[in-house]
C-alpha cells in the first residue's frame, strides 16, 4: 500500500464540475463544484452514501448525463485532451475506447437474446476494426483474462447462463476489449455476494497490476476500497469532502464526516462488540441545499460559521485536503482525546 | 442441541421446506431443498444471526420458523408448543407473539396508508382493544422507535429509508411479540444510518426484552449484533458457535472462506489477512451435489465427502460443525 513518491501523470482532471436537474419544475443540484484528479495506474475510490453525486460526479465527467442535466465545469481533461470541447460524437468514440465503465447490476447491463461472444465481439469489431476471426480469437483470450473457465464454450452462451459473479466478469472483459487507459466501476460488487465480492475485487487489483490501467472504484463501502484503493476522496451533499491516500483517510481522517463514517460500523479488530456511533439525521436535500457545510446539520462539532457558507479545503499534504472550518487538530481538541487509529 | 441454563423459545427439529421448481407447463420438474433437515434452538433473550450467500436457504428458514410458510416436514416448538401444523386462525395467537421486519422498507409499507393505518391495521389484527387503548399504544411505540408524534398522519413516501424502517420496527412490536425475525434489516440502507437502526434494535432488545433471529450477509453488522450465529450453505447449517468464537475460530471450509472473504474497513489488517478463496460457483440449489453440498467447491473434500452426509456435532461446549475433517483442517 505504500506509495512511491515520485511524480505521476495525470490521466484525468477535472475542475469546479457542477451538475443540476431540472425535474418537475425543481432543481437538483447533484454536484455542486468539485475537482478531482486520477494518476495514471492507480486507483482512486469516490466514497459517498446514496444521494451524494458520486454516481453524477462521473456520468458529468464522461458526458453520459441525460438532456435535462446541465453540466459545468472550467475543466474536464483527459489523457491531454479537452473533453470539454469535444463534440458528442467524438466523445462517445473515446468513451468506448480509451475509457471504459462498468455498471452495478449485472442482470441488466448484458443483452438477454445476444450471446456473450456476440457482445464482446461487437465492442472488438466496432472500436479495434478486427475481422470476425481475430474477434473471435481476442474474445476467448479476453475471457481467460478475466478468470472465466473454459471460455471457448462460454462464448456461445447467453446470459442468463451465467451467475451474478461471472456476468459481472463479462462485463469487465467487455471493458477490458478496448485496452481502456481508465476504467470506471460504478458499485461493481454491490449487487454480489461477499465470496464473489472477493473474487472480484481481486480480479480487478490484478488486472489493474498487469496493463497499468487507472481504475476509478465508485462505491458506498468503505470497507471495499481499503485493500484496493491508492487514494480515497469522500462525497457528501455533492461536494467532496475530503481526499488523501487510502492510509490518510483511514488513519488520519480530517473531515468530521469521514470519522463519523469510519465509526458507524463495526471495528474489525476489536471483536465489533462496542456500540456503534451513529451519526444522527439524515443526508440534505440537493433540491435546496443548505448554504453553508451540508453535514453541519449532523455534525457535532458544528457551529454558526459552518452553516453561513461552503468551508474552504485545508490543505495537510501533497495528497490531503479537508473542508472544514476545523483543522484536524482542533478537531481533536474538540474531541477532548487524540484519536488514534491502529 | 444445548443444554444451558437458557430457556429455549423456539426450536427446530429436522425441519424442511421444499418449493417444487415448475417447467414452462406447469409440470413439476425438480424441488428447491430450501431448507434441508435443520436443527436448530434459540434461546429467550439472545439474538441468532443468521448468514449465508443469496439462495442459502437463511430467509426461507426464518420464514418458515415464524409460520409464514408451511414446513413441508420436521417441527417447531415455540414455547414448548408444537406450532407446526397449526392452519389459518389457528396462527394468529402465534404471529401475535413473532413478528418480522423485513428488508426492504420501500416495498413494504403500503403507500396508500398513512402511519397511524399502517399501525392500526396490524394492530386490530392481532389484538382486542378499545379505541382509546390503541391510539394509546400506537403514539408509545412510535416515541420508542424514534419518530415524532405528528409522524404519524404522514404517508411512507414522505420518509427516508431509515425512518421507513423505524415504521416497520414500530409496526412490528405494537402487538408486542417477543419473538421478532430480522430479515436483512438494515441491507438497504446507508452505512451513516445502519448504525441508527443497529442501536435503535439494540436498546429495544433490553427494553422489552425480545428475541432476534438477525439474518443477514453483512458478516462484519452480525458479528456486532448477534450472541450466536449460524452458517447456512445450499439449505443446511454447516456451523452454529457463539459469535466471538465463530469469527475467532471458524471450523468448517466453508465459515472459514466466507469470513475471510469479509471487506476489512482497516488498509493494514486488510493487507496482513490472508484469504481462503473459494473456487468454483454456487451449484444451483436445484441440483444439489450430493453427500457433503459444499465438497465441489472444498479444498479439503475427500472422497467419502461426496457420498456420506455430515452429521452436526458438537467439537467444544457450544460449537457446532458439520464436517468430520473440521479439525484437521487447521494446520
Amino acid at each position: 500500500m505504500e506509495e512511491t513518491l515520485e511524480k505521476k501523470e495525470k490521466i484525468l482532471s477535472a475542475a469546479d464540475i457542477r451538475t443540476t436537474f431540472h425535474t418537475h419544475g425543481r432543481t437538483v443540484q447533484a454536484v455542486r463544484g468539485v475537482s478531482l484528479y486520477v494518476e495514471s495506474g492507480e486507483i482512486l475510490a469516490v466514497v459517498g452514501e446514496s444521494g451524494s453525486g458520486k454516481s453524477v460526479l462521473m456520468k458529468s465527467v464522461m458526458g453520459l448525463m441525460p438532456d435535462n442535466a446541465e453540466v459545468k465545469a472550467d475543466e474536464i481533461t483527459f489523457d491531454g485532451q479537452d473533453m470539454l470541447a469535444m463534440d458528442p460524437e467524438q466523445l462517445r468514440k473515446m468513451r468506448g475506447k480509451e475509457i471504459a465503465m462498468i455498471f452495478q447490476d449485472p442482470m441488466t447491463a448484458l443483452n438477454p437474446l445476444k450471446t456473450i461472444g456476440s457482445h464482446l465481439m461487437e465492442v472488438l469489431k466496432r472500436h479495434r476494426g478486427m475481422d470476425k476471426e481475430a474477434a473471435r480469437k481476442e474474445a476467448v483470450s479476453v475471457l481467460n483474462q478475466v478468470g472465466i473457465p473454459s471460455p471457448e464454450k462460454r462464448l456461445g452462451q447467453y446470459p442468463h447462463e451465467f451467475s451474478g459473479g461471472m456476468r459481472q466478469r463479462v462485463l469487465i472483459a467487455m471493458a477490458l476489449c478496448c485496452r481502456p487507459k481508465l476504467l470506471i466501476a460504478d458499485e461493481p460488487t454491490t449487487a454480489l455476494d461477499v465470496t464473489i465480492q472477493a473474487q472480484i475485487l481481486d480480479l480487478l487489483k490484478s488486472l489493474q497490476e498487469e496493463t497499468g490501467m487507472s481504475i476509478i472504484l465508485i462505491t458506498h463501502d468503505l470497507g471495499v476500497v481499503a485493500s484496493l484503493s491508492h487514494r480515497i476522496a469522500v462525497m457528501y451533499g455533492g461536494l467532496l469532502m475530503e481526499e488523501g491516500t487510502t492510509e490518510e483517510i483511514f488513519y488520519s481522517p480530517k473531515h468530521p464526516y469521514t470519522r463519523a463514517l469510519l465509526h458507524a460500523v463495526p471495528k474489525p479488530h476489536s471483536g465489533g462488540k462496542e456500540r456503534l456511533e451513529p451519526i444522527p439525521g439524515m443526508a440534505p436535500s440537493l433540491i435546496n441545499p443548505p448554504s453553508g457545510c451540508p453535514f453541519a446539520e449532523r455534525c457535532k462539532f458544528a457551529c454558526e460559521d459552518c452553516r453561513k457558507e461552503i468551508p474552504q479545503y485545508r490543505t495537510y499534504s501533497e495528497t490531503q485536503r479537508a473542508m472544514c472550518i476545523y483543522s484536524g487538530e482542533e478537531l481533536d481538541h474538540k474531541e477532548g482525546e487524540v484519536e488514534s487509529h491502529g | 442441541m444445548d443444554n444451558k441454563n437458557n430457556e429455549i423459545l423456539l426450536e427446530a427439529r429436522d425441519l424442511c421446506k421444499y418449493f417444487p421448481a415448475r417447467d414452462f407447463f406447469g409440470r413439476k420438474k425438480a424441488e428447491v431443498k430450501a431448507v434441508d433437515h435443520i436443527n436448530l434452538t434459540i434461546r429467550k433473550g439472545e439474538t441468532f444471526g443468521l448468514v449465508g450467500e443469496s439462495g442459502c436457504g437463511k430467509s426461507t428458514l426464518g420464514r418458515t420458523l415464524i409460520r409464514m410458510y408451511d414446513p413441508t416436514s420436521g417441527s417447531i416448538l415455540f414455547k414448548n408448543q408444537d406450532i407446526t401444523g397449526l392452519k389459518g386462525r389457528q396462527l394468529l395467537p402465534v404471529h401475535k407473539q413473532m413478528q418480522i421486519i423485513f428488508q426492504d422498507p420501500y416495498s413494504s409499507l403500503d403507500p396508500h396508508h398513512n402511519v397511524r393505518e399502517i399501525l392500526k391495521e396490524s394492530l386490530t389484527a392481532v389484538s382486542g382493544l378499545s379505541t382509546d387503548e390503541m391510539e394509546g399504544r400506537m403514539e408509545e411505540i412510535l416515541k420508542k422507535v424514534g419518530l415524532k408524534p405528528d409522524d404519524m398522519y404522514k404517508y411512507a413516501y414522505e420518509f427516508s429509508g431509515g425512518q421507513r424502517q423505524r415504521i416497520g420496527i414500530a409496526r412490528a412490536l405494537l402487538v408486542e411479540p417477543e419473538f421478532l425475525l430480522c430479515d436483512e434489516p438494515i441491507s438497504a440502507l446507508d452505512v451513516s444510518i445502519q448504525a441508527q437502526v443497529v442501536n435503535l434494535l439494540e436498546d429495544l432488545q433490553k427494553e422489552m426484552g425480545l428475541t432476534y433471529l438477525f439474518v443477514a450477509h453483512d458478516l462484519s453488522m452480525v458479528r456486532h449484533i448477534s450472541t450466536r450465529i449460524g452458517v447456512m450453505y445450499l439449505g443446511r447449517l454447516v456451523e452454529i458457535a457463539d459469535s466471538d468464537e465463530l469469527y475467532e475460530n471458524p471450523l468448517h471450509p466453508y465459515t472459514k472462506a466466507l469470513l475471510s472473504a469479509i471487506p476489512l474497513a482497516d488498509p493494514r489488517l486488510a493487507a496482513q489477512s490472508k484469504r481462503v478463496m473459494l473456487s468454483g460457483e454456487l451449484p444451483s440449489p436445484m441440483n444439489v451435489p450430493t453427500g457433503c453440498h459444499f465438497h465441489t467447491r472444498c479444498m479439503y473434500a475427500r472422497e467419502d465427502c461426496k457420498n456420506h452426509i455430515p452429521e452436526m456435532v458438537e467439537v467444544s461446549p457450544g460449537h457446532f460443525v458439520s464436517c468430520p475433517y473440521a479439525g484437521e483442517n487447521n494446520s
